[in-house]
């Protein structure tokens, strides 16, 4: 029975995830100054983001397939609720208070999105018809709109990414593309009026962070000077003076690669940054084998969304995005965003493990 | 595109192209990021960490603790004792609006006082809140700890006898530098030098690491000085006690060891208390013993008496008559208290006959009295190395008559309180004048023949006789040691006029007179009680602290208990 259990996780994938963890915490123990609270608080969670992984990869692909339309309507209810009873947290209204543990709605959309994209795009053999494409066009908007309404910029693209990601995979024509990516262009503008002056200026110092060193190119400009006087070898676990000294802001979270790189060098950040690109290789690999449609997509696009992750905040902690609220997956000190990755980490190994059982 | 029509083989062919296309994406990706890592690390390596560096790294001061004070016998004076300071880091303590209610309770200021100060620094990485806390304060605001908040260690200097030594010490400044005194003159060699250090700060500028000691500081020296705070205790007690008894503006008293000049006791009134840091006035924290100059009165007869003696103008046992009491000079006339009639050399000092001293001076030209004054010290300053002290004035040697005759008793020249005592250890110290020192270290100056020993004895006897019973300075008397000294009653110029009924009290002496130990002088200021002569404003004072610091230093007494009874009967 266990041995059935364990069968359905993909032992290359959870190594990687072991090592990741692994480093996770070797991290932390450095960034938060020794603070073993904060390493058995982290090692809680990868433990319950283990757990979660190993219970929905149980769950076959037509279990998913079926529960789609509830996670989304149940997320869509509670993002709704988060703005309108939703308390605020660090000036913005994210959680929902659920009496034993806050709860951030939004991360449930990040698989919400893209399972019911899939649902909608796979109930009509393909291609794509208009009308589901306007489906699942109004499914990716509505809880990004919600999201940013938080306003939490940050959740909403990696939402909205997942559910272009989706469509995407699920073969829209290029042309669609192409329109898209020139209503995105043309939207930019309109876009830019709407967003918020820190976040403008975020943006505006991506090109030229010294231009307000104390200001809004702060977190940049740290950022950079830690990753680049780690060098080649780094300057040694426990000894990066930016991030010992607290010159590097939210070094636990968001911008733990920082430290990571300081101390651990050029060579530690290749090796990091070549787990990563094995783990979405690997999703990838499992999502192109996938034996239904609905897995391939869903698998794609969680794939994608885990490289987003990794590519919006190693490229934002190393100066060439903006600053945005994206943890690094598995690494980053934080709850809420392990369990939703862990568990979208478990459909992959879900859809991979039941192919064989599938009959032909 | 027209593949939507296409059978079901074609959408695998074209997802197939498109998942190489997504491989390839998600390939640059990856690449775009290591290639980022590596501009940072391997390109930008020796740019960036510089700028880490300039950020943690800070050269700071290193202060060296500043040397004590201390007296010849080993009490401290003047020492620096350890205090906190508070500063803040004002972007991020600004950000702490909630700590300000507990912080401005505790500063003892208001939140918008606060408020104004951060608002006002805040491009700035570091403003003082507050400088030298009491410790109780400094353990509330570390168990706050409220971020952007930092302590500096800073020296206070404390001084132990409060107003005893407040003008000679003198005081520092709140970065603890000399402003006064011996504090302002030996402010070098106290301070020592200030050493410098490479840091590691964090973010809000706290120290967290000493990484290289470029030159460490070097800790100021001691200094030590003459006095014995035992006799300086005494004057000042005595001193204080007397100006308030006779309701007068001011004093000092200066005490000499009359074998080496070295200054025992200086003390000033008005008081002045250096640990007191909110209500200093230059006029409390003058020394004036050093900085005042007075007419001596007098208290320079002797000099007169001892000119004429060197010269062999006459002897002790001479006579001079002082009938009628007046003298008429020119237009002038000079006076004494009452008519003494004929007196010898040595009454004239015992009765202090203005009529007899100018007789005495007119026997001769006026240059052989300056010559003496001269050599005796007055119109040059000490070298005591003291700031702001002044040389007081002889006058030229072309004299009038009258000047000459009132110069005879001690108008017409100013002096300090310490001049006067130099000049008396010449008349102590068997016609040797001594040069006073303050600094234990300074090389004592040779003293100075000033008259023939056989002048000095008879001169000590006649200054003995003026503190009999039968003397003007009797109340200067001390039990069971013989004293030698003279009052002085002073009119005081005010509004360059000799005022009426103003007047100045001295009394100048030393003892034992056998063997002298002390020199002393104590100088009343405008004396507005019952008294107001030298002889019984200022003498009290002279025999109360010269008693006290005889017996101090275990001087053997030179007068046996039968001859004061004797002398009393």
């Amino acid at each position: 029975m266990l041995r059935n259990a364990i069968s359905h996780l993909d032992p290359p994938l959870v190594l990687s995830l072991i090592v990741l963890s692994g480093l996770s915490l070797v991290v932390l123990y450095s960034s938060g100054g020794e603070n073993m609270d904060l390493i058995y608080k982290q090692g809680i969670r990868i433990l319950i983001g283990f757990i979660i992984l190993f219970l929905v990869a149980q769950l076959s692909p037509q279990t998913l397939q079926r529960w789609a339309p509830y996670i989304f309507s149940i997320g869509l209810i509670l993002l709704s609720m988060v703005l309108l009873v939703g308390i605020v947290g660090k000036g913005a209204q994210r959680w929902l208070d659920l009496g034993l543990f806050r709860f951030q709605p939004a991360e449930i959309m990040k698989l919400g999105v893209p399972m019911m994209v899939a649902w909608v795009l796979t109930r009509h053999p393909l291609p794509l018809r208009v009308r589901e494409l306007a489906i699942a066009a109004l499914i990716v908007c509505g809880p990004t709109v919600l999201v940013i309404l938080q306003p939490d910029l940050g959740t909403a693209i990696l939402i909205a990414a997942a559910g272009v990601l989706a469509i995407f995979l699920a073969g829209i024509g290029w042309r669609w593309l192409l329109a898209f990516t020139v209503a995105l262009g043309a939207a930019g503008p309109l876009m830019w009026t709407m967003l918020h002056d820190y976040q403008r200026s975020r943006i505006l110092t991506l090109f030229d962070p010294w231009s307000d060193p104390l200001g809004a190119g702060y977190h940049t400009i740290q950022s950079i000077i830690a990753v680049g006087s780690g060098g080649a070898n780094g300057k040694g676990w426990m000894n990066g003076s930016q991030s010992q000294l607290e010159f590097i802001p939210e070094r636990s979270t968001d911008f733990i690669f920082a430290v990571y790189s300081e101390e651990f060098g050029f060579i530690g950040a290749v090796l990091m940054i070549c787990l990563y690109f094995f783990v979405v290789a690997r999703g990838m690999y499992i999502a192109f084998n996938a034996q239904d449609t609905f897995s391939r997509l869903i698998g794609g696009a969680l794939s994608l969304t885990f490289f987003f992750y990794v590519f919006v905040n190693i490229g934002m902690v190393s100066g060439l995005l903006p600053v945005v609220g994206v943890p690094l997956p598995l690494v980053s000190y934080g709850g809420t965003s392990m369990v939703t990755l862990m568990a979208g980490l478990g459909m992959l190994m879900s859809i991979h493990t039941h192919r064989k059982l599938m009959p032909q | 595109m027209t593949g939507r029509k296409r059978s079901d083989a074609k959408p695998a062919c074209r997802s197939f192209i498109r998942q190489y296309f997504m491989l390839a994406l998600l390939f640059l990706g990856f690449a775009a990021l290591i290639t980022r890592a590596a501009y940072l690390q391997v390109v930008m390596k020796d740019y960036l960490q510089a700028q880490g560096d300039a950020r943690y790294e800070r050269i700071i001061e290193t202060k060296a603790n500043r040397g004590m004070i201390i007296d010849r016998h080993g009490e401290v004076l003047a020492v620096s004792t350890p205090v906190d300071s508070v500063w803040a880091h004002p972007p991020t303590l600004l950000h702490e609006g909630h700590s300000w209610v507990r912080l401005a309770e505790l500063l003892n200021t208001s939140q918008s006082s606060l408020k104004t100060l951060l608002e006002s620094h805040q491009d700035r990485e570091f403003v003082y809140l507050k400088r030298h806390l009491s410790p109780p304060i400094t353990d509330e605001l570390v168990a706050l700890d409220i971020p952007g908040i930092g302590l500096r260690r800073e020296y206070r200097r404390y001084y132990p006898a409060g107003p005893v030594f407040g003008q000679i010490l003198g005081f520092t400044d709140i970065d603890d530098v000399g402003q006064e005194g011996l504090e302002l003159v030996y402010n070098r060699q106290l301070s020592g030098a200030a050493g410098r250090a490479r840091v590691l700060r964090d973010r809000v500028g706290h120290v967290v690491d000493l990484t290289e000691q470029i030159n460490p500081a070097v800790d100021g020296q001691d200094l030590v000085i003459t006095i014995d705070s035992r006799i300086q205790y005494h004057a000042y007690r005595h001193l204080s006690a007397a100006v308030k008894e006779h309701r007068a503006l001011g004093g000092s008293v200066v005490v000499l060891d009359a074998i080496n000049g070295d200054v025992l006791a200086m003390v000033n009134q008005p008081k002045f208390n250096p640990n007191n840091r909110l209500d200093r006035k230059p006029e409390q924290f003058r020394n004036r013993a050093i900085t005042d100059v007075f007419e001596p009165g007098s208290t320079i007869k002797p000099f007169t008496v001892a000119m004429a003696l060197q010269s062999k103008l006459l002897r002790p046992n001479t006579l001079i008559e002082t009938a009628p009491g007046v003298m008429r000079i020119g237009r002038s006339r000079v006076r004494d208290h009452h008519d003494y009639g004929l007196l010898t050399v040595a009454s004239v000092i015992m009765k202090s006959s203005n009529v007899g001293a100018a007789k005495i001076a007119m026997m001769t030209k006026p240059d052989a009295l300056i010559d003496v004054l001269n050599k005796v010290g007055f119109g040059s300053a000490t070298g005591i190395g003291f700031a702001g002290e002044v040389a007081g004035t002889v006058p030229s040697r072309k004299l009038k008559p009258f000047e000459h005759a009132t110069l005879s008793f001690g108008y017409g020249l100013s002096t300090t309180a310490l001049q006067l005592a130099r000049a008396y250890t010449a008349l102590a110290n068997d016609g040797r004048l001594l040069s006073p020192r303050l600094i234990k270290n300074h090389v004592p100056v040779a003293a100075r023949e000033s008259f023939r020993p056989r002048v000095v004895k008879h001169l000590s006897g006649m200054l003995e006789m003026a503190v009999s019973k039968e003397g003007t300075g009797f109340s200067a008397q001390v039990p069971r040691y013989r004293i030698a000294g003279k009052t002085g009653t002073i009119h005081k110029i005010i509004d360059g006029k000799y005022a009426k009924d103003r007047y100045r009290s001295v009394f100048v002496g030393y003892g034992p007179a056998t063997h002298p130990r002390l020199v002393m002088v104590v100088v009343i200021d405008d004396p507005r009680g019952e008294h107001y002569y030298g002889g019984k404003v200022a003498a009290p004072v002279f025999s109360k602290v010269m008693s006290g610091a005889l017996r101090l230093l275990n001087a053997p007494p030179d007068r046996d208990l039968s001859r004061l009874k004797e002398g009393k009967a």
